[in-house]
Formats: C-alpha cells, structure tokens, sequence
C-alpha cells in the first residue's frame, strides 16, 4: 500500500492543478469523499491490530486535515480569481464625466459683496438697505448738500418728473438708520447706486457698501483702522494704505484711501471721514456727545482689483463664458 | 485747475522736488491728475531773427531765409512755414540738436538749397500740441538767447482736480498759501501795487441790489496801443493753463484771474451806454453773449446791465455788444463779488460752466476785487501802455460775508482725531494757514479770512489741522464698542441660500441694470410705468423695470447670440411699481431657463427643458420654506406667457409669482428660436417661513397602496392629492402621483391618473383591513367630486 506522506503529496499535486472549483471539487471527493481514499484509509483501520490503531488513526487523521486546509487555501485562491476576473470586467473608465446637473455660479460682484458683508458681519456690523428711488432730501440735503451746492455737480444725477431720484450712494441709508435706530449703530449698507456716466471707466448702475460706525469716542483713528484691516482681509494679505485729505459734504475731515498696488502704484479704493455734526443733528443725534465716522466703497472696484478684472463694463454684459469663471 | 510749476514757485517756493511737491498737494486735498514737464532737451535751441525771407528757387511752398543766430554770420535756412517774415523772431535749432519729437537735426539740401538749422514750431519743441506755423517770438526776445532760458524752461505743468469746497484754491495765489501752510516755506509775490490815475476819467455803476453785488470795483483805462502785443511769458503761462491768448486785454484779465482768483471783464468803453447797474433779469430778457449765444435769461439770473439793456451775465460771461475788439481803445475793466449763495446753481441752469462761474459759485475773495483791478491795471499799461483812471469801488460791507470766529478747543480736535496734536504744532499750522487766531482757554479762537468759505465751525479746523498736520501720521487704533447681540430671525429666508440653490440647480447669477427700454417692460410686465426717467442715459435704459425678465430675456439673447445653445440665469433684484409720488420697491428672485435639461452628456440623453423641469427649480425654493404644502401653482393668464403653459404662484391663496412658458411672439421679439421658461417670484412674500416644530417620528411601519383613476383633462393634479388627503387626513401620510396615462384605452378628454398613498396610524401597527377602508373613502371621494373612474 501506497505510504500516507505519498498520498499527502499526490493529493496536494492534484489540489494544485485544479483551476476551477469543479476540478478541485472532483478531487476533494477523490480523497475526502465517502469514497475518497484518505476515508478509505480511515475505515481500513479496523483491520489493523488494535494496538496499532490509535497511533494510525492520529497519522490519518492529520494526513486529512493537512488534506483539508490544502483544499481550502486552494478554493480561496480561485474565488479570489474568480472575483477578481468578475471585478475586472466590471471595471469603467473613471475620467468620463459623471452624471447629473451641472452647477450654476454667483455674480462676480455679489461674491465680492458677499465677501465684504462677512468681513463686516464678523466684526459685529448690522447690514441695512435702503430704497433706490430717493427723495432729495435723503440723498443730498441730510447729508449736508443743500440745493444748488457744487458738490451736487459730482453726481450726475437721475431724476424722475416731480423731483424723486435714483440714489447716487448709499449714504442715504446712514440718515435712515440712524433715524430709525438711533445710536449708537454699527452697520453696512450694501446695494445698487446710479450714476448719470457711461463710458470705458463708468457704468450707469454700479454697487456700493456704506459703513456707518456711531458711538462715544469714535475718532479717525478708528477709521482708518477698521479700514486697514478690512483692506488686508478683502483681499487675503498685507496692505500699504494712505488716507488723503479730500472733501465730501457729509463727513469731516474727509479722506479718500488709495492702497498700494504692484509697482509703487497708488489705487484709490474708497472714500470716508468723520460724520459731519450738520449731518448727526439732521438724524437727531448731539455730535458733542457722538462722534463717528462712514465709509463709501465701490463693489465693482474691489472685485476689479481682487478678481483681476480689467474692464468694468463686463460686469453688466452678463457674458456666460465670462461669468463662469467666478463659480 | 492746470497751472506752470515757474508761476507757482514765483509765489512760493519751497525746497522740495516737483514729484515732492505734486505728493504733499495731493495728501493735502489737492489731487494731482497729471505733472507734465516741458521744454526738456532744448539745448541748442535758440532766439534767432529772420533777417531775410527769399522764395526757394525750385519750390513754391519753401522760403530760403536768413537768419542771424546772434554769434557769426546769418546762415541759409530753408522754412516751409507761411509765417515766416523777415524781423520775426523765432527759436531756431541747429545741426546736430536732437529735438524733444525724435528729430536729428542734419545740416541737409532741401530741393538743391542748403539748410544750416530750423526754425521751429512749438509741436516740434514740445511746447503745447498745436502749432500754427513756426513760433513767434516778441520781439524784444533777445536773439542768441537759449530758448529755455528765455522761457524758463523745462517747466512742469501740474494739472489739479481741486474739490468743490476750496474757492480759494482755484488761484495761482491760493495753491501757493497751502503750499506755503504745508512745507513752511514763505509766501510771497509780486508787490500788489497803488496803479495812481493819470486821468479823471470814471464810469458811473450803481448797484441797487446790493444783496446780489455787495461789492463792484471799476476803473476806466483810455489809450491802449492797439498793436501792442501779449508778451510770451504771459501767453506761455496761459497756455500752460489751458487757456488761449485772444486779445491783449482779455489776456490780462485771464492772467489776473488764474493767479489771484479774482475773474475780471473788460468792457469797451465806446459801447457802453450810460450807468452799469448789476440786477436781477426782467421777464423776457435775452442777452447775446461773448460767443454768440443768444441766452433767454431766467428772472433769478443777477446781469449786469447799462441803458442799452443787459450786457453781461454775472459771473457767468459778458455780453458781445459791449467786448472789446481789435479797434478797442478805451476800456472799463470790473471785479465784482458776486456771492456764492447767488451764483449757486446759475451757470448749470443755463449749461453755461466757464472759468469765471466756477470760482464765483465756490466763493471769491471779497476783499480781492480792487487788488485785481490794480493788478491788472499795472500789467496793461506795461504792455500795451494808456492812461488809468481812478478805481471806483462800490461797496456794500453789510452785505459782505462776515466770517465769526470759530473757537477750536483740544478737547475735540483729540476726541475726533484719536490723537494728540501738541498745542505749538496747532499754533504753527494755523499760523502757516494765514489763520488770525489767539488763545482761548482749551484752545484758540480763530477769526477765518473772508477767502475761506469752507471754515464756519470747529470740525471745519480740526479737518485743517489734520490736513496740514497730515493724516499719515495719525496713528490706527481698533476701536473699542459693546457688542450687543442682535436678533437673528429664523422667520425669513436669506435670500443668499436662494441663491445658493439655485446656483446649485444650475443657474448662473446675473445683473442686469435697473432700467430698461419702455417697450420690453410694457412687453413683459403689460403695464406702462409712471417711472421714467427724466434723463436717461438712452431709450434703452430709460424705465425703471416692473419685472427683472426684460433684461435677462436681453442677456440670454446675447448670449445665445454668441453660441450658448444653454441659457440658465438668475437675478436677485428690486423690481419698480407704484407712482411717481409713492414708488414702490419689491425685491424679486427671477429665473429663465432655455436649450437642453443637462448638458451634452455621453451616458444620459438631455432632451429640451419643458415646464415641469423649472417647476422642479420653483418646488426646491418652495421646500425651503417648510410650508411647500401653502403653495399652489393655479392656471392664469398672463401677457408674456403662453397660454396654457401660465400659472401663478399662490401661497395662501396670495399670488406671490409666476411661472411658465414665455409667449412665442414675445420670444420673437427678444430673437429667442428656442422654448423659454421662466419663473418670477416676490421673495419677501414667497420666502416668508416659519420656524420648524419638531414632531416625532411614528415608530409603526407605513403601507402604500396604489389606485389609478380615470377622470377629465381639466381635473388638476392638486385636486386629486387635496381631495385624498381631505379623506383620510389621518391616515393619509404622502400622496404621490407616479403616472399619467392617455389614450389608446381612455377616451379622448379623460386621463388616467397613478396615486400612491403612503399611510400610517401614530398609534398602533396599521391592518390591511384599515388600508381598505381609507382606500376605500379616498375613492370614494374621488367618485364624488370628479366623477373618477377607478381603472382596473
């Protein structure tokens, strides 16, 4: 009779060249079957002499565990394969583009304006609208600009038949809210101005952001503060800013702020001052006690500056090609 | 205002670069647009005389003069310009100087004559661009001069876009006592002279309506040299200002006016007709002017008239009948105040700016007029000679703007700068500002000079202290404020999560201007509004828009225009209604969808957007809310839509927008081919919302239950949800609708409709025995109220 260590390898011969789980469960019956040779071998025990039989028995025994795990390692190394072939063919080419909806985007300049409102919200500034058709008297004469002042004539005004007018800044939403709030406030004011100017440099509807900070010992070296930091934040990085004298009717002193850009180039960004005492009192408020200052910048600059955009009037042609890149 | 740096520095002159000085004019309020230096590279450019013009003997259009350079021999020089002359004076270059236009000057031969230089014109030196042939010197300018010492140059033109509240400024005096303020350097300039009269001669004024004239000073100046000629250091300096030399006597007047900022007018003598008299304009009045114009004059317009009539605008121009002219002799030259209160307004009425106006209207010195006078008195008679009468000046004080003193305390000038500013340095700085001040307690007391309209209380000295002081060196400091927190309010939506749907929906957001033309708004809105502009920049943007689809229908056709087969846009913006008086103002999201419903895609077939697909859109901002079962979507009729494909969006019965299929013909209009779609809603009313309540969630398993009915075309979708739900509203969890079905197998007018109900008891497991009786009332419901069929 053939030795069990040689039935061992035999088996273990055919266990290996069994490439599908048919093969390999023919020759598992061959040997582990109810016929198979190792239980053969099992039910030959009787015949020994029975002080044989358990030494035998634990030789049998082992040789069909080896037996055993040979023909599971086996089974596991085809379906591996087998589910490796399946898996294969399910492959796909992973750099098609996907399914479903594409996405839309956000204007350029209400990302800029959204941007400027979170800088503001953050450092604890309320947001205010106003109409955009004004009264004369919210639009001008409040904020110090009586009729017939020559500073009327840097607005270029769009007036309606019986004297109302579209809003040329959004200062007016300074009078408004400290009328309706009192002080002391802390706001912004963002929306849409009009300008009677259409040229390379002009677009008749622009956008503007007015702050407005009122309180006891508000000074001007508060303002330009606020305005550095909102500078460097806008726009993610240190900022070179000057205050120039200048002159609105509403604040005092008044300056415009120009922020260094690229080569030793001066960029004026926004205008602001100290709010005019003529302008508290026409809002009710003692500017012996309060003191404050405001701030008017342009949306469009900004994003112009940020976004590098070199041609405002692309903002209002609604390109598509153009608008996406902003997404 | 543009002025000559040379002119300037005369008055003041501090020892700081041109670039330094142009920095400090523009940190102090006085914003440089553009320093422009002239007259660079001129060496070897000189005065020369034209000895002899001879005509070139091979071409007609060239001259062969001689020309003496002022050192050897006169030398040949060939000259194209018409107007040469022999005696003219002129700048002369020679071989081998390159001009500031690029020009190598090469002693060449021009059509056989040889040319040993050129004479110039003020293009080719770089003095100005325009040339009216070669330069004419006067002719006292000495010949073999350098030209740029001469004319002093290279001078620097600095161009200065002066604000509105600094009158004084508009002067070469006025930039030079800020000047003179901010670097300390002192202020000086010519003696401001005594003219004493040579003759008796005056001209009667009387003003009486001294409110408007407070003050009219006049002087009669008889036997002007009528070939006397500008001198080139005046017309220089005028033209460097911008302003052209016309006539000996208006250039002096233009002369005087830049540097002291007093505007003059000189009237010839012979044409006035008996007294000046400064008034209000009668009814009906006209006046032709020194250009020509004829002006219809309003009855709040101050003129200056005589008996012949009106004969000048105050402050604004003087009247043609009256100006001087090549044969004037005898003039009458007149400085007026005309104050700002009355010029306010006056030239932008008429559309009438000059030079004169804009300094008037912002304020003149009172004080100035009879030294204009005097000053231009001495610079006529040292050119063009004649004989001055006495200054006649009448005056009216109490009409005159008194300046009170403003009292500037340290107290505020600190509370308002956040800084200190020593009390020596304040002195200094008032003191550089020609301020007459003295101490008060905590401050000083300063009486302002009457040229300083813009000083009337303190914050207007602490704005000049700061200024001069500069505000560079006022230091940042982060305020300090209680920080209250407001109310959030749940109760809305904000309409950037609006936006942020439907970006992700696949819109791109627009902004499209708040005007249109007449004719889109009453296309898409069917209305005429009250709302027209009185002055709109065109027809096209000339209404304020009742709806935000005119311009967007506008930008999806652009862009269509420009291959974009999709179109998918939004706008969040105001839209205008309401009257003239009481305008009204509604904030409104609105979108337009057109082309395919995805883009071009390899695994999924797009196929062209029809309604259902922006009423998904529309369903995602309803579901914002959390009221989405409030909305109803009704059939209407609306102008710019299709019928049929129209409906109003209604929460609680209240429309709050719409949707549907743009009109084919309006498409048409707007040169859309494809189907467009649209949806424009009120945000403040459709995104009202209501903060959620929590309920919590049925532990007991759902059944569904499917039925499909048979009922009429005209039955909507909504009924036959509302009308299950209102049968069983215990029960009945979800109603959806998950099949239309027509003919073949329906008869034509009916549909068949799929509804699945999803139902669920709170309380206990549902039996199947439940379902069948709830099925059952929905069905029956259905039977009553549309007379459904249930379809097997």
């Amino acid at each position: 009779m053939q030795a069990l260590s040689e039935l061992i390898l035999q088996a273990e011969s055919e266990i290996d060249s069994a490439d599908d789980l048919i093969a390999l469960d023919a020759a598992r019956v061959a040997y582990l079957g109810k016929k198979g040779l190792l239980t053969a071998r099992m039910k030959g025990l009787g015949k020994l002499p029975p002080e044989d039989r358990p030494a035998a028995g634990q030789e049998i025994n082992k040789a069909k565990q080896a037996v055993q795990a040979m023909f599971e390692a086996r089974r596991t190394v085809l379906d591996d394969a087998a589910l490796a072939k399946k898996l294969a063919e399910d492959a796909v080419d992973v750099s098609l583009p996907g399914r479903g909806i594409s996405r839309g985007g956000r204007h350029p300049v209400s990302r800029a304006g959204a941007r400027i409102e979170r800088i503001f919200r953050d450092a604890g500034f309320g947001v205010r609208s106003g109409p955009e058709i004004e009264d004369d008297y919210h639009n001008f004469t409040a904020l110090n600009i009586p009729a017939n002042h020559p500073a009327r004539a840097m607005h270029d005004t769009f007036y309606f038949p019986g004297g109302k007018l579209l809003r040329t800044h959004t200062s007016p939403v300074q009078i408004r809210s400290m009328v309706e709030e009192g002080v002391p406030i802390r706001i912004i004011a963002p929306g849409r101005v009009y300008r009677c100017d259409s040229d390379q440099t002009h677009t008749p509807m622009f956008h503007q952001v007015e702050g407005l900070v009122i309180d006891r010992g508000v000074s001007f070296a508060n303002l330009k503060a606020v305005l550095h930091q909102f500078v460097e934040s806008f726009f993610e990085r240190d900022a070179e800013l000057r205050f120039r004298a200048s002159y609105f009717p509403f604040t005092e002193p008044s300056a415009e702020v120009d922020v260094l850009w690229g080569e030793g180039k001066w960029l004026e960004i926004l205008g602001c001052g100290m709010v005019h005492p003529n302008v508290l009192r026409n809002a009710g408020i003692d500017p012996e006690e309060f003191t404050g200052y405001a701030f008017g910048m342009g949306i469009e600059r900004l994003a112009m500056l940020r976004y590098g955009v070199t041609d405002l009037r692309t903002f209002f042609e609604n390109d598509l090609r153009f608008l996406r890149q902003f997404h | 205002m543009k002025f000559a740096q040379s002119w300037l520095r005369e008055w003041v002159e501090p020892k700081i670069s041109t670039e330094n000085l142009a920095h400090r004019l523009t940190m102090a309020g006085h914003e440089v647009e553009s320093v422009e230096i002239e007259g660079e590279g001129l060496d070897g450019v000189v005065v020369a005389e034209v000895l002899s013009v001879r005509k070139h003997p091979d071409a007609d259009r060239l001259n062969v003069c001689s020309v003496s350079t002022g050192s050897g021999e006169p030398v040949d020089v060939v000259c194209g310009a018409a107007n040469v002359f022999a005696g003219m004076k002129s700048p002369f270059a020679v071989p081998g100087v390159k001009l500031p236009n690029g020009l190598k000057l090469r002693k060449s031969k021009i059509r056989g004559v040889v040319s040993n230089g050129m004479l110039c014109s003020a293009i080719e030196l770089g003095l100005g661009d325009e040339s009216d042939g070669i330069i004419e010197l006067p002719q006292d300018a000495p010949v073999g001069a350098a030209l740029s010492d001469y004319l002093h140059l290279p001078d620097a033109i600095i161009d200065l876009d002066l604000t509105p509240n600094r009158g004084d400024c508009f002067s070469v005096l006025g930039i030079a006592r800020d000047v003179a303020a901010l670097t300390g350097a002192p202020l000086r300039g010519p003696d401001l002279p005594k003219i004493a009269s040579t003759i008796d001669d005056t001209h009667p004024v009387e003003c009486p309506v001294p409110a408007a004239c407070p003050r009219f000073v006049g002087r009669v100046i008889r036997n002007i040299d009528l070939a006397a000629k500008t001198p080139a250091w005046m017309t220089e300096r005028l033209r460097k200002s911008g302003i052209r030399a016309i006539h000996v006597v208006v250039d002096v007047t233009n002369y005087v006016m830049m540097e002291l900022g007093q505007p003059l007018h000189a009237y010839d003598l012979a044409q006035l007709q008996g007294c000046i008299r400064p008034r209000y304009a009668k009814p009906g009045e006209k006046v032709v002017l020194l250009d020509s114009r004829e002006i219809s004059l309003h009855e709040d317009t101050v003129v200056i008239a005589d008996d012949s009539g009106v004969i000048g605008m105050a402050g604004i121009m003087g009247g043609l009948s009256t100006a001087v002219t090549e044969r004037t002799t005898d003039v009458f030259l007149e400085a007026a105040f005309w104050p700002p209160e009355i010029m306010a307004g006056q030239a932008r009425s008429y559309a009438l700016h000059t030079d004169a106006s804009l300094r008037f209207e912002r304020g003149v010195d009172p004080a100035g007029q009879g030294r204009a006078i005097e000053r231009a008195t001495e610079l006529l008679l040292a050119i063009a000679g004649g004989e001055a009468g006495p200054l006649v000046d009448r005056s009216s004080d109490e009409h005159l703007p008194a300046r009170n003193p403003v009292t500037l305390t340290q107290a505020r000038l600190r509370k308002v700068l956040g800084t200190d500013i020593p009390d020596e340095t304040v002195a200094e700085i008032l003191t550089g500002l020609g301020l007459e001040f003295g101490p008060v307690s905590g401050g000083w007391r300063v009486i302002p000079p009457g040229f300083r309209f813009d000083i009337d209380i303190e914050d207007d000295l602490i704005e000049e202290v700061a200024r001069i002081y500069g505000y560079d060196r006022i230091p940042e400091a982060t305020g300090i404020a209680e920080m209250p927190l407001g109310p959030v309010t749940e109760t809305g939506i904000d309409l950037e999560r609006v936006a942020d749907t439907l970006v992700a929906r696949d819109y791109q957001e627009v902004i499209t201007y708040s005007f249109v033309d007449a004719n889109s708004n009453k296309l898409v809105t069917g209305d005429t509004t009250e709302l027209v502009l009185s002055n709109p920049i065109s027809s096209a943007m000339s209404v304020m828009r009742g709806s935000l689809l005119p311009g967007m229908l506008a930008v999806a056709a652009m862009n269509v225009s420009r291959q974009q087969e999709r179109v998918r846009i939004f706008e969040i913006g105001k839209s205008f209604h309401g009257t003239l008086e009481n305008p009204l103002e509604i904030v409104r999201v609105a979108f337009l969808a057109l082309g395919t419903d995805t883009r071009e895609q390899w695994a999924t077939k797009s196929q062209n957007i029809d309604f259902y697909d922006v009423k998904g859109d529309l369903e995602a901002l309803m579901q914002m809310t959390g009221s989405e079962s409030a909305f109803d979507v009704v059939p209407c009729e609306h102008v710019a839509l299709q019928p049929g494909q129209a409906a109003n969006i209604e929460r609680d019965g209240e429309v709050v927008g719409v949707i549907g299929k743009l009109h084919p013909r309006i498409a048409k209009s707007f040169d859309l081919k494809k189907d467009v779609f649209v949806v424009e809603i009120d945000a403040n009313e459709m995104f009202a919302t209501s903060v959620p309540v929590a309920k919590s969630i049925s532990k007991f398993p759902t059944i569904r239950r499917d039925i499909a009915v048979i009922v009429d075309e005209d039955i909507s979708a909504t009924q036959l949800v509302r009308a299950v739900e209102s049968a069983v509203p215990d029960l009945v969890r979800e109603v959806t609708i998950f099949d239309i079905y027509r003919s073949p197998g329906i008869e034509a007018g009916r549909k068949s409709v799929a509804l699945g109900l999803i139902l669920q008891e709170t309380s206990r497991t549902l039996t199947d025995a439940d379902a069948d009786t709830a099925m059952n009332a929905a069905v029956q419901k259905l039977k009553q109220e549309f007379a459904a069929v249930l379809r097997d």
